[in-house]
C-alpha cells in the first residue's frame, strides 16, 4: 500500500526536534468495537500521513471510519467498547500508541488539538468559556486564574469574536452557532499545535457561516504553519482549503489523490459516484445522481471490494478480493504523484 | 416557570439511540427495532428480570391460593403454643415451621395468608392512580392554559402533603380498615405523581413532528390524544407505576405496622409486626419473620420495576 | 431573579392554604370526634359533649373553622391540646429541636455516603462494583424504615451493650440519634447513591468529557471539574427535596426509637384525633417543604447557567 507523500515543499515544522520526516504518519491502523451485534469493524487497515502547513481532508459518508480514525490518533477513543488490534500512529516519528498515558496527555492539546463538530454538546455547559479556554494555560502553562483569562481575551480576539472582554464570562449556550465554533477554534489553537484534528467543524453551521469558518481556520493554518486533517462528508467545503484528500469508505481509503486532480478525474468508481451526486448548475433538469444503496453494516462488511454491492461497475473480482491501494498512473504509464486508488477497474475509472 | 433550555437541547431527538454503540457507525448498521420488542430482547437476558418474575409469580400464587401452601388456619388460636419457637432443623412447610405467635398462632400460616392483602393493596393502589394520573396528566399536558393550570395548582396542593402524613391522617378517621379502603387513601394521595410524569411526557410528544403532522392532516382530538400520544407517552407512565408498586406495598405495611393500616381481620405483614413490638426480646421471629417478608416482596417489585425501566429507558443504554 | 423569588413566593400561598385545607378536611369532614376520643369508653353525656364542642369551635360549619384557625395560625397562635391542656406552641418548640437534630444528622450521613457511594459506582458503570452497589441500594430500598428499624433495634438488644441504644432517652447525645439516624438515613441514602451514579455515568459520555480529554487535561481535574460540576446539578437539587422528605420519615423513626420529637407528637395526637394540633405541625411540615423547594429552584440557577428565570 502506498502512502501519500507531500512533504518536499513545505516548510519543516516549528518546534524543537528537528525530526525529518512527515508530522503525522498512520500505519496500517485497525480499530473495531465490541457491540450487541458483534464486532464492529470501523476502520480496517488506514495509511496517511501529515506534514507540517499540510491540509489533509478525509472524506466519506457517516460509518466511513474517518472520525474513529481521527479520535484514535487523538487517542480518545471509549475503550471498551473500542479496541486497536493493529496499526501505529507516529507523531514526529514516535508511535504514540506505545507511550504513557500521561505522555499521551501531554502531546493532548499541546501538539494535537481537535475541533469537535458540534460545539455546543463539546463545551462545557456549566463553566464559562473564559475558564474553558483559560484552562488550556493553567493546566499546560501553570499560568494564574488571572492570566489565563487575559490570554483566553486574546484567543477571542483572534478567532474575531466581538466585545470578546465583555463575553469572555459568558456561557457556551450564550454564543450563536458560529461563534461557539470559532471557541472551539480558539481552543484548539490556545498552546498553537503542530497538529489540528477538525472534524467536521462546518457540518453543524448555516452555509454564510460555513464559509467565514473554513477561511478563519485555513488563515490560522496558514499563520501557524500547522497540519490540519479536515475530516468531512462535503466535497465542496475541501476544495478550497485542501491539498490532498483520502476518500474513506468502510474504514478503508479507496482513492488518494492532491486536491484538484480528484476533481477533475476520479479514480475510483466511489469517488465518482460523490463527486457526481453534487447538483450543478449547468446540468439543470437532468436528475441528480445519487449512489444506490446504504453504506456497509460494519459487522458484516461485504466480502471483497466493500463497495462491491452498490458499485456500477462490479465485477465478480470485486466480490471476491480486496483490492490493495496502488499508485495510480497516466495511461501510459507516467507518474501520477500522489495518487492512489482500491479499485480493481481504476484504469477503466480514470481513463475509460 | 423557570425556563429550562435544557430540557428543550436534550429531547430534541426523541428517538431511541441506534442499537450499535460504534460512534460514526452510520445508518443501515441495525435493522429496525421497536422500543417494545428491543425491551423484551433486554429483559429476557437480564437476571435481576428473570430473578423478581418468579418471586412475583410466587407471591401471586400465595396471594390467590394460600391453603397450596398450608394447610393451618392463620387465625387459629391455641394459648398452648404460646411464643413457641420454631424448630432448628427440619418440618419445613409445616405450621411451626416459623414458630408461633403471642396467642399462639402459626407465624408461618399469617405470613402465607398476609400477602393477599399486601398483593391486592399494591396492585390496587397502582391500578388506580395509573388510571387517574394519566388521564389528569394528559388533560393538563395537551389542551394547556387554564385547565393545566388549574390541574397543576391541585397536584402541587397533594404533592405539598407528605404521603405518610396524609394517609396517616385519612386512614386514622376510619374504624374499620378494609383493603379497599387502604387503597382508596392511598389512590387518593398518590395520584400525582404520574400525573407530573404523564403531563411532562404528552407536552414533549405533543411537540413532535409526527403529532404536528398528524394535526396538520387534521386528525381529530380523540385520535391525537389516543392513537399517537398516549401509546407513546405508555413507557415512562409504566416505567415510574411499576416502580411505584413497591413503594405502596412498603407505604401498606408501614401504614399497618403504625397501626392505621389494615385491621382484624385482614392478616396483614406490618400489622403482625406492629402487635409483635412488645415482644421484640422475648420473641424476636414474630417480628422478623414478616418484616424479612414484606422486604422480600417489596425487592421483588423493585427489581421488576428496575428491570423494566433499564430495558425502556433508551438513554440509559 | 429578585422578581422570580417573588412570584414564586407569591404562588406558594395557594398552595400553602390548599395543602393545608386539605388536611383540615381530612383532619374534620372525616369521621372521629375528638372529644368523645378524650373521653374514652366512660359513659357520656349527649349534652356536655355538645357543650365542649360548641366551647372549642367544633360545631360550626368547617371552613368557618379553618379561617378561624388560620387567622390564629398566622398570629402565632397554634391553640391548645385538648386532652393535655398545654399550650400546641409549646410541644412543637420543644419537639421540634429534637426532629432536627435527627433530620441534619441523617441529612449528613445521607449527603456523605449516598455521594461517595454514587460517584465510585459511577466512575466505573456497569463493574462489578458498580452492580454491587445497585443491589445494596435496592436492598436497602425495598426495605420500609420499619423493618430496618426492628432489625437494628433486634441487633441492638442482643448484642449491643452500652454503645448502642434501641431506644433514645437523651435526644442530645449523638451516640444515641446515631441508630434512628442510620434507619431515616437508608432510603434518601440509597436513592442519592443511585441518582449519583446515574448522573455520573450519563455525563462521563457527555460529548464535553471528550473534548476535556482531548485537551490534554489530567484526569483528576476532568473528573473533578468538567464531570462533577455537571453530575451534581440533579443530585443537589435531589438533596434539597430530601431535607422534607426526611422530616416526615421521621413520623415512622421516631415512634421505632421513642424519641419525642415532632413526629411522635403529631402521630400521637392524630390517634387522640386532636385536630389542632395534626394541622398545626403538618402546617409547620407542608411550610417547610414548600421552602426547601423555592430554594431548590434557585439552588439550581445557580448551578446551572443554562437555566434563567424569566
Amino acid at each position: 500500500m502506498t502512502t501519500i507523500d507531500k512533504t518536499s515543499s513545505v516548510p519543516s515544522p516549528r518546534g524543537s526536534d528537528d525530526f525529518g520526516g512527515p508530522l503525522l504518519e498512520v500505519r496500517d491502523l485497525h480499530v473495531e468495537f465490541s457491540t450487541r451485534d458483534g464486532v464492529a469493524k470501523a476502520v480496517n487497515g488506514v495509511n496517511y500521513t501529515v506534514s507540517a502547513g499540510e491540509t489533509l481532508a478525509v472524506l466519506g459518508e457517516s460509518g466511513s471510519g474517518k472520525s474513529v480514525t481521527a479520535q484514535a490518533i487523538m487517542g480518545i477513543l471509549d475503550m471498551p467498547p473500542g479496541r486497536i488490534p493493529k496499526g501505529e500512529i507516529f507523531f514526529r516519528g514516535q508511535d504514540m500508541l506505545k507511550m504513557s498515558n500521561d505522555e499521551r496527555r501531554k502531546i493532548r492539546g499541546q501538539k494535537i488539538a481537535m475541533i469537535f463538530q458540534d460545539a455546543l454538546s463539546s463545551l462545557n455547559p456549566v463553566l464559562s468559556v473564559g475558564y474553558q479556554l483559560g484552562e488550556m494555560f493553567r493546566v499546560h502553562q501553570g499560568l494564574s486564574k488571572k492570566e489565563a483569562k487575559a490570554k483566553a481575551i486574546d484567543l477571542m480576539d483572534r478567532v474575531k469574536i466581538p466585545a470578546a472582554k465583555a463575553r469572555v464570562n459568558d456561557y457556551p449556550h450564550q454564543f450563536s452557532g458560529g461563534m461557539r465554533q470559532r471557541i472551539m477554534i480558539a481552543m484548539a489553537l490556545a498552546l498553537e499545535p503542530d497538529l489540528i484534528i477538525a472534524d467536521e467543524p462546518t457540518t453543524a453551521l448555516d452555509v454564510t457561516v460555513q464559509a467565514q469558518v473554513m477561511d478563519l481556520l485555513a488563515d490560522l493554518q496558514r499563520e501557524y504553519n500547522m497540519g490540519l486533517i479536515l475530516i468531512t462528508h462535503d466535497l465542496g467545503v475541501v476544495a478550497d482549503v485542501a491539498d490532498k484528500i483520502a476518500v474513506m469508505y468502510a474504514g478503508r481509503i479507496v482513492e488518494t489523490a492532491p486536491v484538484h486532480e480528484l476533481y477533475k478525474r476520479p479514480a475510483h468508481p466511489y469517488t465518482r459516484g460523490l463527486l457526481d451526486s453534487i447538483p450543478r448548475l449547468d446540468q439543470k433538469g437532468s436528475e441528480l445522481y445519487a449512489i444506490k444503496g446504504l453504506p456497509p453494516n460494519l459487522t458484516r462488511i461485504p466480502s471483497g471490494c466493500a463497495f462491491n454491492p452498490r458499485c456500477p461497475k462490479a465485477q465478480d473480482i470485486c466480490r471476491t478480493d480486496i483490492p490493495a491501494l496502488l499508485p495510480v498512473t497516466e495511461r501510459d504509464g507516467g507518474e501520477l504523484p500522489g495518487r492512489g486508488s482500491a479499485c480493481h477497474f481504476w484504469k477503466e475509472t480514470i481513463h475509460g | 416557570m423557570p425556563d429550562k433550555t435544557v430540557e428543550k437541547v436534550t429531547t430534541a431527538t426523541g428517538e431511541p439511540a441506534p442499537a450499535v454503540v460504534a460512534p460514526d457507525s452510520g445508518p443501515g448498521a441495525a435493522k429496525a427495532r421497536s422500543l417494545w420488542s428491543d425491551a423484551w430482547h433486554d429483559l429476557r437476558r437480564n437476571p435481576l428480570f428473570l430473578i423478581s418474575a418468579v418471586l412475583i409469580v410466587f407471591l401471586l400464587v400465595m396471594a390467590a391460593w394460600p391453603s397450596l401452601f398450608t394447610s393451618a388456619s392463620p387465625r387459629d388460636a391455641d394459648l398452648a403454643n404460646h411464643f413457641r419457637e420454631a424448630p432448628h432443623w427440619g418440618n419445613f412447610f409445616s405450621p411451626e415451621w416459623l414458630g408461633y405467635d403471642l396467642q399462639g398462632r402459626s407465624v408461618y400460616a399469617r405470613i402465607v395468608y398476609g400477602a393477599r392483602a399486601s398483593i391486592m393493596v399494591g396492585v390496587g393502589v397502582t391500578v388506580c392512580v395509573t388510571i387517574i394520573g394519566t388521564v389528569v396528566g394528559m388533560i393538563a399536558g395537551y389542551f394547556g392554559g387554564w385547565l393545566d393550570a388549574v390541574l397543576s395548582r391541585v397536584t402541587d396542593v397533594f404533592l405539598g402533603i407528605p404521603f405518610i402524613l396524609g394517609a396517616l391522617v385519612v386512614l386514622n378517621a376510619f374504624d374499620q380498615r378494609s383493603v379497599w379502603v387502604v387503597i382508596m387513601a392511598l389512590a387518593f394521595l398518590g395520584w400525582t405523581q404520574i400525573a407530573r410524569v404523564a403531563r411532562g411526557a404528552v407536552i414533549t410528544i405533543k411537540q413532535a413532528d409526527y403529532v404536528v403532522a398528524a394535526r396538520a392532516l387534521g386528525a381529530s382530538t380523540y385520535r391525537i390524544m389516543f392513537k399517537h400520544i398516549l401509546p407513546n407517552a405508555l413507557a415512562p407512565i409504566i416505567v415510574v407505576a411499576t416502580i411505584a408498586l413497591g413503594g405502596y406495598i412498603a407505604a401498606e405495611a408501614t401504614l399497618s405496622f403504625l397501626g392505621v393500616g389494615l385491621t382484624e381481620p385482614t392478616v396483614s405483614w406490618g400489622g403482625d409486626v406492629n402487635s409483635g413490638r412488645a415482644d421484640l426480646r422475648v420473641a424476636p421471629h414474630t417480628l422478623i419473620v414478616p418484616s424479612v417478608m414484606v422486604s422480600i416482596t417489596v425487592l421483588s417489585f423493585l427489581m421488576f420495576g428496575d428491570a423494566v425501566r433499564n430495558a425502556l429507558d433508551p438513554k440509559l443504554r | 431573579m429578585g422578581r422570580y423569588v417573588a412570584r414564586r413566593l407569591l404562588q406558594m400561598i395557594p398552595v400553602f392554604i390548599g395543602s393545608t385545607l386539605l388536611i383540615f378536611l381530612m383532619m374534620y369532614v372525616l369521621p372521629g370526634d375528638p372529644v368523645r376520643t378524650a373521653m374514652g369508653d366512660q359513659q357520656f353525656d349527649p349534652a356536655i359533649v355538645a357543650s365542649i364542642k360548641k366551647d372549642l369551635g367544633l360545631d360550626q360549619p368547617v371552613l368557618l373553622q379553618y379561617w378561624h384557625y388560620m387567622t390564629n395560625l398566622v398570629q402565632g397562635d397554634f391553640g391548645t391540646q385538648i386532652s393535655s391542656g398545654r399550650e400546641i406552641s409549646d410541644v412543637i418548640s420543644e419537639a421540634f429541636p429534637v426532629t432536627l437534630r435527627l433530620t441534619l444528622f441523617a441529612f449528613t450521613f445521607v449527603t456523605l455516603v449516598g455521594l461517595g457511594l454514587g460517584i465510585v459506582a459511577g466512575l466505573k458503570p456497569d463493574t462489578l462494583r458498580d452492580r454491587g452497589l445497585l443491589l445494596l441500594t435496592l436492598v436497602l430500598v425495598s426495605m420500609p424504615s420499619f423493618v430496618l428499624g426492628i432489625l437494628l433495634q433486634w441487633v441492638a438488644l442482643e448484642y449491643g451493650g452500652d454503645t448502642f441504644k434501641a431506644t433514645v432517652t437523651d435526644s442530645t447525645n449523638f451516640s444515641e440519634l446515631l441508630l434512628p439516624a442510620t434507619v431515616l438515613a437508608a432510603l434518601s441514602l440509597a436513592y442519592v447513591a443511585r441518582l449519583t451514579r446515574t448522573s455520573v455515568a450519563e455525563n462521563l459520555r457527555a460529548d464535553y468529557m471528550r473534548t476535556a480529554v482531548a485537551k490534554g487535561l489530567p484526569r483528576r481535574r476532568i473528573i473533578g471539574v468538567h464531570l462533577m460540576r455537571n453530575s451534581m446539578i440533579p443530585v443537589v437539587t435531589f438533596l434539597g427535596i430530601e431535607i422534607g422528605n426526611l422530616m416526615t420519615g421521621a413520623i415512622v423513626t421516631e415512634s421505632i426509637f421513642n424519641v419525642r420529637g415532632v413526629g411522635i407528637e403529631i402521630y400521637e395526637a392524630l390517634l387522640r384525633r386532636e385536630g389542632a394540633t395534626v394541622v398545626g405541625i403538618a402546617s409547620l411540615i407542608v411550610l417547610i417543604y414548600l421552602a426547601t423547594s423555592l430554594i431548590v429552584d434557585l439552588l439550581y440557577a445557580v448551578l446551572d447557567p443554562r437555566i434563567r428565570y424569566a
